[in-house]
């Protein structure tokens, strides 16, 4: 992804955070966190755990409501949005759960589906099953339709989850901790698929990660995350060549 | 003088499950509505819990009857075996039975299924694919339930008196026709609809702790375990407490 030049790349700003804040009783995750995404950029946002970088991207999608700051998501400011207008970006917003979050007690078609009869309820079964198809066949497990997410390993389970975000075609696709609990073999073909997709659908991606290897291969930038605030920002060349101690901690 | 922790946390608790339940009355009743999962989750509700509900019926019928049959014999009154004991089952056995039965079954189910939803943060999920998590998950359980347990006890009250029927033919000697006929002699429809209105709440009440529970289960196994066990020791307190406010109101109504 970093290497390879985009055509669809443009200065279009799709995520703009400022000074966002949040915090949980006394304690403070995000004290005035500033960031940009552009369109078809895929930046990682690097932090150590606990500080506050799933909380970001919970807040990104409106899962969770901050304190005090913007947040503009294609366009839209997240706060005071109606139900459906809110329901409208989250569907061009995809979102991949550091647990997957398949639906335990639907197959995996049944999983796919879900998304696809909420956000287009107007779509025929014939249709529902070639985009489950679809989006099976990018994550090639297309064998596992109608199998129970109980029955699949680790890795399949988060390809699933893949398939199931890519479903909506969504523009953005934010990623939390995609590698996490995997093990190297398994973590690199996750990370290449996110490469493949990135490509193939034109997404722009915020890549929340501390796994530094997918940090290598996914990161056009690197947000530093320190104490609730974007600490510094920079390709992974600049960051490696940093002499910020924190920033070392990383690639040590 | 300072409230004891305890004191505050179950204030605390109370508060937040009367807005749990506020929250499912004015969001329950707005489209758009789920009935596609309302109806799957009855069928799972009233399925799951049948083979339990009917055999403990069974069960209590039969001892009910093998136990005061010499107590009734002593009295002279053998013959007014078969009302008894259906009056017991449908007024108060049948009813609580069958609603501490569906509390272990069911809320202890709904505590775990929703608190490791929460924690897998399918929930979540849920809310970003453009569906309200409330009324998917909370609201159709909720409402299965009010709806399940009543045809339930209806149903367990009609095993129990078969259950009873057998158990007073294994020492004396009744046919079916008198044992339905001496039920039905006495037995009224104010013997029947109180205690079938109570089981709504009964219900009502299993279906909101355990969703209530699993809803703001704690985070990891511990979390989820504890969401099933305080559904089932919650609402089973609610079942009695529900119980003693119905008995209060029928006998101000003269129904007792």
């Amino acid at each position: 992804m970093p290497t390879k030049e985009k055509p669809y790349k443009s200065d279009e700003v799709v995520i703009d955070v400022r000074d966002l804040s949040i915090s949980f009783g006394s304690h403070v995750v995000l004290d005035g966190f500033n960031l940009k995404l552009h369109k078809g950029e895929d930046m990682v946002v690097l932090g150590k755990s606990g500080s506050g970088k799933s909380v970001l991207i919970k807040c990104l999608i409106g899962l969770l409501r901050p304190d005090s700051g913007q947040i503009n998501v294609l366009g839209q400011s997240m706060d005071s949005l109606k139900q459906d207008t809110l329901d409208h970006i989250r569907a061009r917003v995809g979102f991949l759960f550091q647990s997957n979050a398949l639906y335990d007690s639907m197959t995996v078609r049944e999983n796919l589906e879900f998304p696809l009869r909420r956000h287009w309820t107007r779509m025929d079964q014939h249709q529902a099953d070639d985009l489950v198809m679809e989006a099976l066949k990018n994550v090639g497990l297309e064998e596992t339709v109608d199998m129970m997410p109980a029955e699949l390993s680790g890795g399949m389970r988060k390809r699933i989850a893949l398939a199931r975000t890519l479903i909506l075609k969504p523009e953005i696709i934010l990623y939390d901790e995609p590698t996490t609990g995997l093990d190297p073999i398994t973590g690199r073909e996750i990370t290449d698929l996110m490469v493949d997709i990135a490509e193939k659908y034109q997404t722009s991606s915020l890549i929340i990660s501390h796994d530094m290897k997918c940090v290598q291969h996914t990161a056009e930038n690197i947000a530093v995350l320190l104490n609730g605030k974007c600490h510094a920002m920079g390709t992974y060349e600049e960051m490696l060549s940093s002499e910020d101690p924190f920033i070392r901690q990383f690639f040590q | 003088m300072a409230i004891p922790k305890k004191a505050l946390a179950f204030l605390k608790q109370t508060g937040e499950l009367s807005s749990f339940t506020g929250r499912f009355f004015s969001e329950g009743f707005r489209p758009p509505y789920e009935f596609g999962e309302f109806i799957r989750q009855c069928y799972l509700i009233g399925n799951k819990s049948l083979p339990l509900v009917g055999t403990t019926a069974f069960i209590m019928g039969m001892v009910l009857t093998i136990q005061l049959r010499p107590a009734l014999i002593s009295y002279g009154v053998e013959s007014e075996l078969p009302f008894i004991v259906a009056d017991a089952i449908i007024r108060e056995i049948g009813p609580v039975i069958t609603a501490l039965i569906f509390a272990g079954k069911i809320g202890s189910g709904m505590g775990a299924e929703l608190g490791s939803m929460k924690v897998t943060e399918q929930i979540d999920a849920m809310e970003v694919s453009g569906t309200n998590p409330f009324k998917f998950l909370v609201v159709t359980r909720v409402l299965a339930a009010t709806l399940m347990l009543p045809l339930l006890v209806l149903l367990a009250d009609s095993i129990s008196i078969i259950g009873s029927f057998i158990g007073l033919n294994i020492k004396g000697v009744m046919s079916f026709r008198l044992f339905m006929d001496d039920i039905f002699q006495y037995l009224d429809f104010t013997d029947i609809f109180p205690p079938l209105i109570k089981t709504f709440f009964f219900g009502f009440s299993v279906g909101m702790v355990g969703c209530f529970k699993g809803y703001f289960s704690d985070k990891g196994t511990e979390g989820v375990g504890r969401s099933a066990n305080s559904a089932v020791v919650v609402s089973s307190m609610l079942i009695f407490l529900i119980d003693l406010i119905a008995v209060q109101i029928t006998d101000l109504l003269g129904f007792n």
